[in-house]
């Protein structure tokens, strides 16, 4: 181990690993302040407990708790399982090998990122159950009931279309790990005589670990939370109890009690993984120039193509082309003036909500490398707690935080004399900002802390020593080498944001429509057809980042 | 880094200033209808109105979360239920308009003068023209009886719709007649619950089953596209309370900073003037008995409806939800 520096901590972390820091300093304050900010709202959720409701726990207990441990379990297993498997083949595919096409799949791969689950599972349901077209021409050839077709509204139905939906965070960050990983590894292993599957499954797969697991937990944390796609499903989870037991029964609080019981879980689970890797360090020691890729030839490179062309299609051109079918329906009683509106108020939100959580992320990231003790472990953790909730719960929390601290406000003018009232922070763009950033804290962290975690100390230390300030350390060192993870985590960002519907409809200031409402005022009453046009807006603007991040990622290199 | 914060900070502040002549609405009735009838009130009267949509659970938490400091002088909901709970919990103000005594039939209102209907919502039998006679069908009870056994499509139990119509069943039944004729149902279904009423629609013209529940307007919107469509509405229980029906209604909130203002607007909205237009928009029915409803509603027939009070349904919808939960009606 290197000797400790005290005098400064931006070059290497305290050798006090995995225990109490003896000293605070800035990062602990910085990640502390964070940290806080998420806590306050979970809080409000977990306060909840303070009002138990026995009555409405005895039933759930008596009547469904069981079935739905048990869809949540085979849920949160078969996506997980689903994301990584496809999330880091794919991307080892695109960023290591050669086949036809792979220049247009490695930017393709990622479009159903800007597709809501929600449309997918519309989409999906719409098109392969009893009533939908698929099924409807079977009936017509083959007779009804002389067919066999697998039903769609199923645990393999839900797990198939999250797992679409979800595995470009596995993906995105797989491949940025990927690319980043130096020549000179990878062909010391094939040196030693590995052959392509080796090197990926025991040089760069290991190395790409912390990689894997963020996007896997960023897919997993979406699943536990999502209400929209299993709603569509009518498959119970943990979520749909806490949904019941809100708008149901209309108890907030057993409400917040379940959803602080997935919090704890998730909290445990992420602990959990940290505690696991503690020791490994990934940074790549040599990183030297673009290593060569495994070409594929003949039928091997072209059953690669179609493969991926299949699922191109189902993840991203069936979904979209049916979307823009409806869209033509609709358009000529949807489309007015208001849109540019919409679409102004989406971008802008989610351009400054993608800045403002990247540079939280960063400073969580900073701490993290810096400070390897239990106290920031803990607090950043804290700090990436927020994407693990149903989302109108975490609304509801932030909504109610704010509006307290309104209430706050107010008396301590009255105590000063003024007379105030009205909504100061409450309803306010302000506010709405504040709760993307709690929500999606997470997954800008993801990104960046992967991006922090491979460069390795002895780089800035180096710059140090040639005389260079804490300053140009941060912009000529740091940011150059995690422009790919900083790039990723605000388009990851940006794209969420835009999608996000509780909070926005719950915190948008009067006329603050977005197209992610309009979406709602449509979907609400099921009238999907019409949804169709902003869903497709959406899905472009979505597009942008992806290409610009693509291009970007790609002169990188 | 100080110039963003004070701008920030001026955002923030200056952001929620609101005119005087302007009513805060909180709706969880869709913008597309209630934005034409708004745009009407303020032509005619030059009274400003401004509205959030969302669910009602959200809005009725953000409502007692701002307490006294609420900019909303009303709330809007799809159903009596989550106006009950309003009420329950405190943020709705009573209201004595004789206008809206008259305008809307006791059944439709809250007994307190809380909160007032401003459209019905039947929830009736669909049937497929091809596999059944309406002579077949009587009630919703009769639905339980061993004949629908795979014949049956149903929405899921989430919804407050059918939430609703369990509440009334108990209402008139009791428990126990009312889980026997869940139990009769979930026995009878042709396939899982669906998310909608509209896929419950498709499945029964599929030929996936034969019967099923929904709400009159989703079946307007099916005809509307496809006026050929193999399904007919039948009206049930005309010899007994007749067919369940919801409201979607509104009320004037506890804190309201226009209160003057958003009660004319409310007793407007129940006007002669505004209901044909306010149920006609989504294909419901108008609360106002002067006014009939649109003409492809009025196609349907007439029928008896439950009058039975809608509040029974907010307070009877704990207990429905226990029902189903135990029938394993999801």
């Amino acid at each position: 181990m290197h000797e400790i520096t005290p005098d400064n901590p931006i070059l290497r972390p305290e050798a006090r690993k995995g225990r109490l820091p003896g000293r605070l300093n800035k990062w602990h304050y910085a990640s502390g302040a964070l940290a806080l900010l998420v806590a306050i709202p979970l809080l409000v959720v977990f306060s909840g407990w303070l009002q138990p409701d026995t009555e409405i726990w005895s039933h759930l207990a008596e009547t469904l708790l069981n079935q739905l441990f048990i869809n949540t379990i085979k849920l949160v297993i078969g996506v997980g399982l689903g994301v990584t498997l496809l999330g880091v083949t794919l991307a080892w595919l695109t960023t290591r090998c050669d086949f036809p096409g792979r220049g247009l799949f490695d930017w393709m791969l990622m479009l159903p990122l800007a597709i809501p689950a929600y449309v997918m599972a519309f989409v999906a349901i719409g098109l392969l159950d009893f009533s939908g077209p698929v099924q409807t021409a079977l009936r017509s050839w083959l007779g009804v009931g002389h067919y066999w077709f697998p039903e769609i509204r199923s645990t393999g139905g839900v797990i198939a279309v999250m797992v679409l939906v979800l595995y470009p965070y596995v993906y995105m960050l797989a491949r940025t790990a990927f690319l980043t990983q130096g020549r000179s590894t990878l062909e010391a292993a094939q040196t030693l005589g590995y052959g392509p599957l080796e090197v990926f499954r025991r040089v760069a797969l290991p190395m790409a670990r912390p990689a894997i697991v963020a996007g896997t937990s960023l897919a997993l944390m979406e699943t536990l939370a999502d209400f929209g796609t299993v709603a569509t499903f009518n498959y119970d989870t943990f979520t749909t109890a806490i949904y019941k037991a809100w708008f149901g029964f209309f108890s907030l609080q057993t409400a917040s009690q379940l959803a602080s019981l997935l919090l704890l879980f998730v909290f445990i689970s992420l602990m959990t993984e940290r505690a696991t890797r503690r020791r490994a360090q990934y940074h790549d020691t040599m990183r030297s120039g673009k290593p060569t890729r495994f070409i594929l030839h003949g039928w091997r490179g072209w059953s690669i193509t179609a493969a991926l062309s299949l699922l191109f299609a189902i993840a991203f051109l069936i979904p979209f082309i049916q979307l823009c079918l409806w869209a033509m329906e609709s358009i000529s009683e949807e489309f007015d003036s208001r849109y540019f509106g919409l679409l102004y108020h989406t971008l802008l939100l989610g351009l400054l909500a993608a800045l403002l959580t990247s540079a939280c992320a960063l400073v969580l990231g900073f701490a993290r490398r810096y400070q390897r003790d239990r106290l920031t472990a803990f607090t950043v953790n804290i700090a990436n707690l927020g994407y693990a909730l149903p989302g109108s719960v975490l609304a509801v929390g932030i909504m109610i935080a704010l509006t307290q601290s309104d209430h706050f406000f107010h008396r301590l003018t009255g105590l000063l004399g003024y007379n105030t009232t009205g909504q100061i922070l409450g309803g306010s763009v302000f506010a709405l900002l504040i709760a993307y950033v709690i929500r999606f804290m997470a997954v800008a962290h993801g990104p960046v802390e992967t991006g922090l975690s491979r460069i390795r100390y002895s780089l800035p230390e180096a710059a140090r020593t040639l005389g260079a300030r804490p300053r140009e350390i941060l912009t000529r060192i740091y940011l150059p080498l995690i422009r790919p993870g900083l790039l990723t985590a605000m388009l990851l960002v940006l794209v969420d944001t835009m999608k996000e519907m509780p909070a926005t409809l719950l915190m948008r200031p009067f006329g603050w429509d977005t197209l992610a409402v309009r979406i709602y005022e449509m979907t609400s009453e099921g009238e999907w057809e019409r949804a169709a046009l902003p869903a497709i807006t959406l899905v472009l603007v979505g597009l942008l980042p992806v290409i610009l991040l693509v291009r970007k990622t790609l002169q990188d290199r | 880094m100080k110039k963003t914060i004070i701008a920030l900070l001026t955002l923030a502040i200056a952001l929620p200033v609101y005119a005087e002549e302007t009513i805060t609405v909180y709706s969880a009735r869709k913008e597309h209808l209630i934005k034409p009838l708004f745009d009407a009130y303020t032509e005619k009267t030059g009274v400003k109105i401004q509205y959030i949509t969302d669910k009602a659970a959200p809005l009725l938490a953000r409502l007692k979360a701002e307490g006294a400091n609420t900019p909303a002088d009303m709330l809007m909901t799809v159903d009596a239920g989550n106006l009950w709970q309003a009420a329950k919990e405190g943020v709705l103000s009573p209201v004595q308009s004789d206008t809206l005594k008259k305008n809307v039939p006791e059944h439709l209102r809250d007994p307190d003068n809380r909160w007032f209907g401003l459209s019905v919502r039947a929830r009736t039998i669909v049937y497929s023209t091809e596999r059944v006679q309406p002579s077949e069908l009587s009630s919703y009870e009769d639905l339980a009886a061993p004949k629908w056994k795979g014949r049956l499509c149903l929405r899921t139990s989430k919804k407050v719709y059918n939430q609703s119509l369990v509440a009334m069943m108990i209402a008139r039944h009791g428990e126990e007649k009312t889980s026997q004729i869940l139990e009769g149902w979930v026995n009878n279904l042709a396939t899982a619950p669906f998310s909608n009423d509209t896929k419950t629609m498709q499945a029964i013209a599929a030929g996936q089953c034969d019967v099923g529940i929904v709400n009159t307007y989703y079946f307007g919107r099916l005809q509307k596209k496809d006026p050929e469509i193999k399904l007919a509405l039948f009206w049930p229980n005309q010899d007994e309370a007749g067919v369940h029906i919801n409201i979607s209604g509104a009320g004037i909130t506890q804190h309201a900073k226009h209160r003057n203002a958003a009660i004319q607007l409310l007793e407007w909205l129940s006007s002669e003037e505004a209901q044909q237009q306010f149920a006609a928009l989504n294909m419901e029915y108008p609360v106002n008995p002067k006014v009939t409803p649109d003409d492809l509603v009025a196609s349907w027939g007439k029928f008896k409806a439950d009058d039975l009070n809608v509040a029974l349904a907010g307070k009877l919808q704990t207990q429905a939800i226990k029902l189903m939960d135990r029938a394993g009606y999801r």
